[in-house]
């Protein structure tokens, strides 16, 4: 009982230490960006990694949900007669969940695993170390640049993948199911509104990049210096993310349409 | 500009920034009572070491015992728990920032696998202290990139990526950029660790000529007995967080310490057992 008490207080120390870790870190990788005003080749070399790399993955992801939306939103909107509001109702999903949600998710699969993946063996083959004894600094060099590279690419992503849901959602309501085009257009255009839709989505992209990011290249750098640590360090990159952005997207959810 | 190819050139340029740098005293390395932990378990207890200018020291001593954590602790990434530890007459645990990088140029530190970036190629990876640190025009850093990895053989490696260096080679590389900066001092952590005997005989000439070609202060650490005692001018032997034994190679030979004496003769059993403990064999062997 004792020694359960005592675990547990281990435990919720070391959780403790490691979110005061990653706060820190955060502010001093976010602290690297005169770096990157001085050398803009650093940054958009990472643009290229976790952004252009990841445009594949999410446009064709984009277009499958896209598809499935129109699929089973036909299904249950026919049964209201309600067909021609298809439209609104995959653009609203996308725009305010799925787009900014899946896109998270899937990004802290593709880019994120390899950011941590990347750093975590940098720093248990003694790059890092290596670096800083040659007087530069990892942070700058290194975490700075993908933290923002993340960052920047992840709204852009998200909005590619809602883009292209959207169109996917198109393809199977109005030629495949014979939804009428012009009020599957209009009905979109007149229900979606810029602010509480479209700004809101915007906002939960951002948030979601900066955690996603922020766990992946936090989880390589604090890793345990060897092949197990890195390969434990980015499953768990990958599994906070998703938690971490469910459950934000909820509390965004909340505060965003929660009147 | 025309590559300066020979030594001889190679030295005198050497000297020079060697020169400029010099201060006053000849102990480069001081440490005073270094104690340091890690988690509850004492690594250095009450460690003291000078390390004088231009000399090889040697530092051996068994795996695990903090060895490469004392090179940390020289470099400042690592902080003392108590003591001082003096590079170059700077407290390196209480500099800013800022003067703790200024400290590091003049250091050069071989880790253990080379630590060689990945996704550089050995030119790029030895001109890139210099690309980071000066504002060098490309023509002078391929002369000084290449003057540096003539100085190691690889000049004709410079193409080749880190994957395709065997161990020895990619130790040379790092060597060729750990001296891009002309520093007055090197590291090296186990740099004979798990080489075949060809690329052991070249690091330990490389170690020795660079030394005394450059002007260097030389720190090794290792457990190869013969192949470091073969260079270094004073060794030091620590185990379990205190120095044991120190001295020349020669006085070293004659210590009457029992366990300096195993350890330098590489003995399989004495102070140090060679049975991890265990209960009597025959009465483990009957029970069940
Ligand atoms: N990052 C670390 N965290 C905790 N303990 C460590 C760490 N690095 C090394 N140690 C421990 O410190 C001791 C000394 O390590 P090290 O300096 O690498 O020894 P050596 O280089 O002499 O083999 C070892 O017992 C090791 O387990
Ligand atoms: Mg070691």
């Amino acid at each position: 009982m004792l020694d359960s008490l005592q675990r547990l207080g281990e435990f919720s120390l070391d959780v403790f230490a490691k979110l005061g870790r990653a706060n820190l870190f955060f502010l001093q990788a976010l602290a690297g960006a005169p770096e990157m005003i001085l050398r803009p080749g650093l940054l958009i070399r990472q643009l290229y990694m976790v952004g252009v790399l990841s445009i594949l993955l999410i446009s064709l992801s984009g277009f499958f949900v896209g598809m499935v939306l129109g699929l089973q939103g036909y299904n249950v909107l026919s049964d209201f007669g309600a067909e021609e509001s298809l439209g609104v109702m995959i653009a609203a999903s996308l725009v305010r969940e799925l787009g900014p949600v899946v896109t998270a998710l899937l990004f802290s699969g593709r880019a994120g695993s390899a950011l941590t993946a990347e750093i975590g063996l940098m720093k248990a083959t003694e790059q890092l170390s290596g670096m800083e004894m040659m007087a530069v600094d990892p942070m700058r060099r290194i975490v700075a640049p993908r933290l923002y590279a993340g960052i920047l690419a992840m709204p852009l992503l998200s909005a590619m993948f809602t883009y292209i849901g959207i169109q996917g959602g198109y393809l199977v309501g109005v030629p495949l199911l014979g939804v009428d085009e012009g009020s599957f257009w209009s009905q979109m255009q007149s229900s979606i509104d810029f602010h509480e839709d479209i700004v809101n989505g915007i906002i939960k992209s951002i948030v979601f990049g900066i955690i996603v990011t922020w766990i992946a290249v936090f989880e390589g750098y604090d890793c345990i210096p060897t092949s197990e640590g890195v390969s434990r360090a980015t499953t768990h990159s990958v599994v906070y993310s998703a938690f971490a952005v469910l459950g934000s997207d909820f509390i965004l959810t909340a505060l965003m349409f929660g009147e | 500009m025309e590559a300066v190819r020979d030594n001889e050139s190679l030295y005198n340029h050497c000297k020079m920034t060697e020169n400029r740098m010099d201060s006053s005293t000849d102990t480069v390395v001081q440490i005073r009572g270094l104690v340091f932990d890690r988690g509850r378990r004492r690594i250095f207890d009450g460690v003291d070491m000078n390390i004088r200018r231009g000399s090889i020291t040697a530092i051996m001593g068994p795996s695990g015992t903090g060895k490469t954590t004392l090179l940390k602790l020289i470099g400042g990434q690592l902080r003392p728990k108590e003591g001082e530890i003096l590079v170059d007459g700077e407290p390196v645990h209480r500099l800013s920032r800022r003067r703790l990088y200024l400290l590091r140029r003049r250091m050069g530190m071989l880790f253990q696998t080379g630590a060689l970036l990945t996704d550089l190629n050995v030119f790029e990876n030895v001109a890139f202290p210099l690309r980071e640190h000066t504002d060098l025009p490309n023509s002078i850093i391929r002369t000084l990139v290449l003057m540096k990895l003539e100085a190691v053989g690889l000049r004709g490696a410079r193409a080749l990526m880190p994957a395709e260096l065997s161990g020895g080679m990619a130790r040379r590389v790092a060597l060729a950029r750990a001296i891009a900066l002309d520093p007055m001092m090197i590291m090296y952590d186990e740099p004979f660790t798990g080489q075949d005997p060809i690329s052991m005989g070249v690091l330990v000439k490389l170690i020795k000529t660079l030394n005394h070609a450059l002007g260097l202060t030389s720190i090794v650490v290792s457990h190869d007995v013969q192949e470091t005692a073969s260079i270094s001018d004073y060794i030091y032997v620590i185990s379990e967080g205190k120095v044991v034994g120190e001295g020349t190679p020669q006085q070293l030979q004659h210590t009457d310490s029992p366990w300096v004496r195993q350890f330098m003769d590489g003995l399989p059993d004495g102070p140090v057992p060679f049975h991890y403990p265990a209960p009597d064999y025959h009465k483990d062997l009957l029970q069940c």
